[in-house]
């Protein structure tokens, strides 16, 4: 139990000055721009955008900033500006097979209709430290020459099947559509999380989950806890169109694209009593490019679906209730981080009664000290 | 009460090129909605509902085609603006709905929708908005395609010669 203390407010001033101090460093060095932290670290940006779960990149950059760098805390510092606003609606659900692909990749099927392009990716780089960048070369790759081939410009706007349905004509893969009705999800920053949680809610809850923790739980399922053997059906990111349907219009509009990371991960399938063996779907989708924290929730996301799909529940990534009430980076290192403050109170509480517990029973206490060396 | 208006003039085509219009306002420069716009900048308007900016929920579907999910929340600002040109009676309705937090932004683009419905205003916006903002969004459109082509790749499986079937199992790690 916490209990409140008063006092410090001088103290705390001068340490929010020490803190600007900090996060400002030598003011011999040029500041940072909010414009610098959304242009030149753009992962970083992207991160808090999913995991802050608003899609702003300016608020996002500036989360950044006033955190010093600390994702975390600019997480949870666009999560509180988020609780600010007023919720204005729903966007019609994001048509991702409509997305203009920056990079789309397979690792099951080699021969994509469209092809496979890599875009920008650290996968083949060597990772070897560029001393270049340290001397602030600010040149990049220079223009080259026009493609000798004609590019068909409505190539990477059109439709671009999934290559997962792609290469489903013999149906060994599992097909996927919206149930009876198409309901609403449940929304989980509007309603509290309930076991068992549908698979909607459990998206949700991986879509803002702290990509660390995910990460390391989807490598769970990788080692051994759970049966997993899973492919990358494909890869995607690029931006997509988002549509509204105003009351006073009537009829959808597109106000606008995002940037998002699809990643499909199928899994092979023994089959159960009611489904046939088969290769079964795990989904991720994130927020700008987010191609880490995609995977692993769809990793995650499959080992989830263990109850739904018959499956022996064993590892701690195939139950539900351990995944999902400890994915949110805010609430973990919230309860974390509080054990910081003054527990004064408390820690007396239980000084009382260790001091009690030893005046009544002194000779067991030397008993297990002797058992102890 | 603009409701009823707008949706017994509305037939399907109006609406798919209204659609049109809006989509292509909510993605223009702010640059180029103001220099399309100054003429108009000055026209008396009725604020409808005044710029606010909040949050839309984001939803996707569960393997891109199953039920509903919600992915996260999106920054959109909305206003909606009557506007009653000198040369004309008829009120204007225009509405701005766009992605971030400009009320300028949102308030050019709803004045724009209004004027976009009077026929003496349509082609002029149409030649000085509309159509260089399509330019624009193709041109970064082709820019990113040609990008994203050049890393185009063919991979190709190296076979491997049938010598030693530890290989081979070695291959599935």
């Amino acid at each position: 139990m916490y209990v409140a203390v008063k006092g410090g407010e001088a103290a705390i001033v001068n340490s929010y000055d020490l803190l600007a101090q900090q996060r400002r460093g030598d003011v011999a060095t040029p500041e940072l721009s909010v414009t610098q932290i959304q242009q030149q670290l753009k992962l970083a940006v992207d991160r808090v955008m999913t995991e802050g779960s608003v899609y702003d990149p300016e608020l996002a950059a500036l989360a950044i900033k006033q955190s010093s760098g600390d994702l975390v805390e600019a997480i949870f510092l666009l999560r509180a500006y988020r609780a600010t606003l007023p919720r204005l609606g729903t966007t019609r659900p994001i048509a991702t097979e409509r997305m203009a692909l920056d990079r789309r990749i397979s690792a099951t099927f080699k021969d994509l209709p469209g092809g496979q392009v890599l875009g920008p990716t650290y996968d083949y780089t060597q990772r070897l430290l560029d001393f270049s960048l340290l001397a602030n070369d600010a040149s990049v790759a220079p223009e080259r020459a026009p493609l000798p081939a004609n590019i068909d410009q409505s190539d990477n706007t059109t439709f671009t099947p999934r290559v997962v349905d792609l290469l489903n004509r013999e149906g060994l893969i599992e097909v996927q559509t919206p149930p009876a009705g198409d309901p609403a999800p449940t929304d989980i920053t509007r309603e509290p999380l309930r076991f068992p949680a549908d698979r909607a809610t459990r998206l949700q809850n991986l879509a803002r989950g702290d990509e660390g923790f995910l990460l390391a739980m989807a490598y769970s399922t990788q080692r051994g806890y759970s049966h997993s053997h899973p492919f990358v059906g494909e890869i995607r990111f690029g931006s997509v169109e988002v549509e509204i349907e105003p009351e006073e219009l009537g009829f959808p509009i597109s106000i606008g694209d995002i940037e998002i990371t699809e990643c499909e991960m199928v899994n092979q399938f023994a089959g159960s009593k009611t489904e046939p063996p088969q290769f079964t779907r795990g989904y991720g989708l994130a927020f700008g490019h987010s191609e880490r924290k995609a995977m692993a929730m769809s990793l995650v996301d499959r080992a989830l679906r263990a109850e739904e799909l018959g499956e022996a529940i064993e590892a701690p990534a195939q139950m539900q209730e351990f995944v999902l009430s400890h994915s949110d980076s805010l609430e973990a290192s919230g309860f974390v981080q509080h054990l910081k403050l003054p527990h004064y109170v408390d820690f007396q509480s239980e000084l009382e009664l260790v001091r009690k517990m030893r005046s009544s029973a002194p000779t067991n206490h030397t008993d297990g000290l002797d058992t102890a060396g | 009460m603009f409701q009823s208006v707008y949706t017994a003039r509305a037939d399907a085509d109006a609406q798919r090129s209204r659609a049109d219009w809006l989509s292509l306002i909510a993605r223009a420069p702010q640059e180029l909605l103001e220099s399309a716009l100054s003429p108009h900048l000055d026209t008396p308007i009725e604020w409808l509902r005044r710029p606010e900016t909040g949050l839309m929920m984001v939803q996707a579907r569960a393997g891109g085609s199953a039920e509903r999910f919600n992915l996260g929340e999106i920054t959109v600002t909305r206003c909606t603006v009557r506007v009653t040109p000198a040369q004309s009676s008829v009120p204007l309705v225009g509405v701005g709905y766009l992605l971030g937090r400009s009320h300028r932004r949102a308030h050019l683009a709803a004045l724009a929708d209004a004027l976009l419905q009077n026929d003496s205003f349509h082609a002029a916006l149409s030649a000085e908005l509309l159509r260089p903002t399509r330019d624009y969004l193709a041109r970064l459109q082709a820019e990113r395609t040609d990008k994203a082509q050049r890393t185009k790749v063919e991979f190709f499986t190296v076979a491997r010669e049938s010598s030693g079937a530890e290989a081979d199992e070695r291959e599935e790690v």
